[in-house]
């Protein structure tokens, strides 16, 4: 090959990347935006999306990315209306966020049908990248089989082996409450009731006071967001922790320990996929993340929505293109790296798996001040922390 | 032991107590809306967001301005009343000679400006307020474990709502305002400034409301949604009692706290809809309600 055909080889070369890398967009942030979620996803998440995309300086690699975003109110007749206009009419090509597990569920489904991708931060339920598994469908932050393996582990391990469980009547608490038991049960405690309170509650005296009187060493909170915060400030109220039982919130976000103030939420022991306090990466992404949101530190729903986009952008940008096989297969081949979440992978069933913390809540006096809440228990490596791959039961695993 | 329908007499007693409690609070805000529905003939839908307002003032009050609790469950009344009293003379007074619908749209418009302003300014996390030194720990009763805070919770509920009925129906400022909701133009014949009268009594039904958000906002946790989840079902309450009547209002709030007490033990899953089933049936049976006058 004489130098004229290389010059021109390698300019037609370096023409083709450069027209074929203008690749327009759409990302859609679907969450809860009003009600009680709205602290641990809403307007962070999206704050969180837009970071990932100046991150990873999308524009300067030809890649236009748009961001919208809708409150599905945690219903899933909101979510799954919005989630087909967005596909149909709006031309979004994946859907971000999307917390509550029965309006994540309806979502996954849509997308489906629709050929997209779901990049799932806020949901809990293992049935995502389980039973109702999907191709276009990531499941990134945590799940129902990770906070049981994180705190319910660790609960009967240092003695409380009676369960009780306080569940939230949706597809969420359910899922969390037979992983679990599952995990409590295999570590040689046992499950003595539980009762199913209604979705959204205000008053859960009466449910706890059916637990005292079951005489459980402990009462699982299979709950989220305000019901648990109502839950523990309760349980102090009627005087079931002094009396002896423990509580184990088993989702808790460090926006509820905010609004429970260390008090009362001192103690307690949780799993969470993020903290802002583990290492400087998070320090540095963190305060960021705060001086837009007027202060308050990012849940790990929000780091979840910044690691899922950081992961798709880069899949869209190998891929040259959005299209939908092509990103989850780069995505699903190629290793996560990101300032939050460090070093992760995503498995073929859709799950991302990280390292995730168990961590335990400070007391007023070992607390600096405002959002310095946890100590870290220990690290629980990404290759335990999630449910096995053939554990899960999805039909794209051969 | 003997057990009652499978469950422990002693726990029975305890989720009875319990009931009562929550009673308290459904009676408090369903007298609030029967006041100003009996009085104005106005559907109040704002009663939620001014129940949520009182939480937040109380909150506001003793982190801004060191106001103790004691202080709020007076000056957060007046404050919050005095909000309603602006309400009224702006707004609401310009709609009595329109359909009920207008005031039912009005002041739900309002409740979702009052509810979207608190959660841009608060969030919906919820901000914790203590309970007053005086009244933290509890009684053991032997069945169950009293917290102090909700037996005053009951008590004072007993005796706000006994008041309101005894000065609407026993007194004689009751009687000028029952007189000026039957024939405003005869009243205002005899000298008594019904427009003012008419004011202060949408003051008051708001003060109501906000002296049950003091009350709640140490054992919820104060957040802007409180009052949404809540006034749905204190409609269904005033809607069983009958549309407008004290009494009725009173008694179907402790009767229906007990009922809801009673399907979280028996059914826990059906607690959150019995309210309404009894609603739909007591509709079907008894149209004006259980303690309403047809009219």
């Amino acid at each position: 090959m004489n130098f004229k055909t290389a010059t021109l080889a390698g300019l037609a070369a370096m023409l083709m990347t450069g027209s074929a890398m203008a690749v327009d967009v759409k990302l859609g942030v679907l969450n809860d935006r009003s009600g009680i979620y709205a602290d641990l996803s809403g307007e962070g998440s999206v704050v969180a999306a837009r970071m990932a995309i100046e991150d990873f300086d999308a524009a300067s690699k030809g890649i236009n990315v748009e961001v919208i975003s809708a409150d599905h109110q945690n219903k899933p007749d909101v979510a799954s209306t919005i989630a087909r206009q967005w596909y149909d009419e709006e031309g979004v090509d994946a859907i971000v966020d999307v917390p509550t597990s029965s309006a994540a569920l309806a979502v996954s489904e849509i997308t489906r049908e629709k050929g997209k991708i779901f990049l799932n931060s806020g949901a809990a339920s293992t049935d995502l990248t389980g039973a109702q598994c999907a191709p276009g469908t990531a499941h990134w932050t945590y799940d129902t089989y990770a906070l049981a393996n994180g705190t319910g582990r660790a609960m009967v391990e240092s003695g409380y082996k009676n369960w009780y469980f306080l569940t939230a009547d949706y597809a969420f608490g359910h899922s969390l409450e037979a992983n679990t038991s599952k995990v409590v049960e295999e570590t040689g405690g046992s499950v003595v009731g539980s009762v199913r309170h209604p979705f959204p509650g205000t008053d859960f005296s009466s449910f706890l006071l059916q637990a005292q009187a079951s005489g459980a060493d402990v009462i699982g909170l299979a709950n989220a967001g305000g019901d648990t915060v109502n839950s523990i400030k309760q349980a102090a109220e009627f005087g079931i922790t002094q009396a002896g039982q423990a509580l184990a919130g088993l989702l808790i976000f460090i926006t509820d320990v905010h609004a429970l103030g260390l008090e009362t939420a001192q103690g307690l022991v949780l799993t969470e996929a993020f903290y802002w306090d583990l290492n400087d990466d998070t320090r540095e992404w963190s305060a960021r993340f705060s001086e837009e949101m007027g202060g308050s530190k990012p849940t790990m729903v929000h780091a979840g929505v910044y690691s899922a986009v950081t992961h798709y952008l880069k899949g869209v940008e190998a891929a040259d293109s959005k299209e939908t096989e092509a990103v989850m297969d780069w995505m699903k081949s190629n290793p996560s790296q990101d300032q939050v979440f460090g070093e992760g992978s995503l498995r073929e069933d859709g799950r991302h798996l990280h390292d995730m913390y168990l961590f335990q809540v400070k007391s007023p006096a070992e607390s600096a001040g405002d959002w310095d809440y946890y100590k870290l228990l220990s690290t629980i490596p990404a290759e335990v922390a999630f449910m096995p791959l053939e554990d899960g039961g999805c039909a794209l695993v051969e | 032991m003997f057990e009652l329908l499978g469950i422990p007499p002693q726990a029975l007693f305890g989720q009875l107590l319990l009931g009562l409690i929550n009673g308290s609070f459904y009676a408090l805000l369903s007298l609030g809306l029967a006041v100003i529905f009996g009085l104005l003939n106005i559907i109040n839908f704002s009663h939620g967001a001014q129940y949520m307002m009182g939480a937040f003032v109380a909150w506001m009050g003793l982190t801004y301005l060191g106001i103790p609790y004691w202080g709020a469950l007076i000056v957060v009344p007046l404050v919050v009343g005095a909000t309603g009293v602006v309400i009224e003379r702006l707004m609401i007074s310009r709609l009595y000679h329109l359909d009920h619908l207008y005031g039912l749209l009005l002041t739900f418009g309002l409740a979702l400006i009052i509810q979207g302003l608190f959660r841009n300014g608060f969030g919906v996390s919820g901000l914790p307020y203590s309970i007053p030194s005086q009244l933290s720990g509890g009684t053991n009763l032997g069945f169950m474990f009293l917290p102090n805070y909700r037996a005053w919770v009951v008590v004072a509920s007993l005796l706000v709502c006994f008041g309101t009925w005894f000065a609407i129906e026993r007194t004689r400022l009751g009687a000028y305002l029952r007189a000026a909701t039957e024939n405003p133009t005869l009243v205002g014949a005899f000298g008594i400034n019904v427009p003012r009268m008419i004011t202060l009594t949408y003051g008051f039904g708001v003060a109501l409301a906000a002296f049950a958000g003091v009350l709640a906002a140490p054992i919820y946790s104060v957040n802007p949604n409180m009052g949404a989840d809540l006034i749905i079902v204190v409609f269904a309450v005033v809607v069983i009692g009958g549309m407008g009547s004290i009494l009725g209002a009173i008694l179907t709030g402790f009767g229906l706290g007990i009922v809801e007490g009673l399907t979280k033990v028996f059914y826990p899953e059906a607690s959150s809809v019995a309210i309404f089933v009894i609603m739909a049936i007591v509709l079907l049976v008894k149209p004006a309600g259980l303690f309403g006058r047809t009219a």
